[in-house]
């Protein structure tokens, strides 16, 4: 489900008074993915604020991708993360992204990409995006063995 | 092999197909039985795009789903079928002449006039009535979203209702 605050922005409070921030990216996926994923971004960077989180848990494709496109068209938001490239939300994406040019669907995510996207507030949130999709990708290291 | 798993999910190809139930089952390729995906192309790119690189996936409608089971049947391959209401499962069982033995209710989720079963199985009277139909050809009918939850019995789903 779309997460309770106001779909254009999200909220966050500094030196006591609340600051609207515009949403620059969705963040859609399995569960609690979503808001379990921005929730960590906040404790790191305090920057949560630029997602908007949205699950697909007890919807049908049909819905997941109403959702999906009600929050692109209250945010204006032009990227979208998912979880996994097999997952609902991401084939949701896909149908979206066909009639609407200009929006990418970054899929397969971690925190890592979140968290280095969440600091280029003054990037172009597409191109942020591809940025971020290196540093994520090279993030994922196996060590021992 | 027999097919692993004939399945009715409306998300269709998806997380917990792909992983969920493809990983321990080790499958290789799925039949997916829509009549509208069956016509576009670009349904079904969208659709491969979905699934690892080792993964087949065809594209029927119900009668020619129907005509080709046999082959499915018959492929060394770990494979599932897949349809996205239980309408479409229930013409294809009629059509398969007694050859599917089990139909699984992976997924149907909440839209209006239906009754919540479990929090992932939702139904109008109809789609009972032709659950009850499924059943009564013979076929186990069962609700299992995940291969760790435990399969409820058709009986035991159709006198669930859930608090939503």
């Amino acid at each position: 489900m779309m997460s309770e605050q106001h779909a254009h922005t999200t909220e966050s409070q500094a030196d006591g008074e609340t600051i609207i921030n515009p949403v620059r990216a969705i963040v859609a996926g399995h569960g609690a993915f979503a808001t379990g994923v921005i929730s960590a971004v906040e404790q790191i960077t305090g920057r949560g604020h630029v997602f908007l989180p949205i699950s697909n848990t007890g919807l049908c494709l049909d819905d997941i991708q109403q959702t999906l496109a009600h929050a692109l068209d209250e945010t204006g938001a032009r990227v979208i993360f998912t979880d996994l490239p097999a997952g609902s939300c991401t084939m949701a994406v896909r149908r979206l992204v066909r009639s609407r040019p200009g929006v990418v669907l970054v899929t397969g995510i971690n925190l890592s990409l979140l968290l280095d996207f969440s600091m280029q507030d003054d990037t172009d949130p597409v191109a942020a995006a591809s940025g971020a999709l290196e540093r994520g990708r090279a993030s994922m290291v196996l060590h021992g063995g | 092999m027999p097919i692993a798993l004939y399945r009715i999910d409306d998300r269709l190809i998806h997380g917990q197909v792909v992983v969920g139930w493809g990983q321990p089952l080790n499958l290789r390729f799925i039949v997916l039985v829509d009549d509208e995906v069956a016509e576009s192309e670009w349904e079904q790119e969208l659709y491969r795009m979905g699934v690892p690189p080792d993964m087949s996936v065809y594209f029927h409608d119900v009668p020619s789903a129907a005509a080709a089971l046999p082959d499915y049947q018959q492929d060394p391959r770990p494979g599932v079928v897949l349809a996205g209401d239980i309408g479409t499962m229930a013409r294809l069982v009629d059509a398969a002449g007694g050859s599917i033995r089990a139909v699984n209710v992976g997924g149907v989720h909440h839209s209006p006039g239906r009754t919540p079963r479990l929090r992932y199985v939702f139904l109008t009277g109809a789609e009972e009535q032709a659950l009850r139909a499924i059943a009564a050809r013979g076929v186990d009918v069962t609700a299992q979203d995940v291969p760790g939850a435990r399969p409820v019995g058709l009986d035991e789903l159709l006198a669930t209702t859930l608090d939503v």
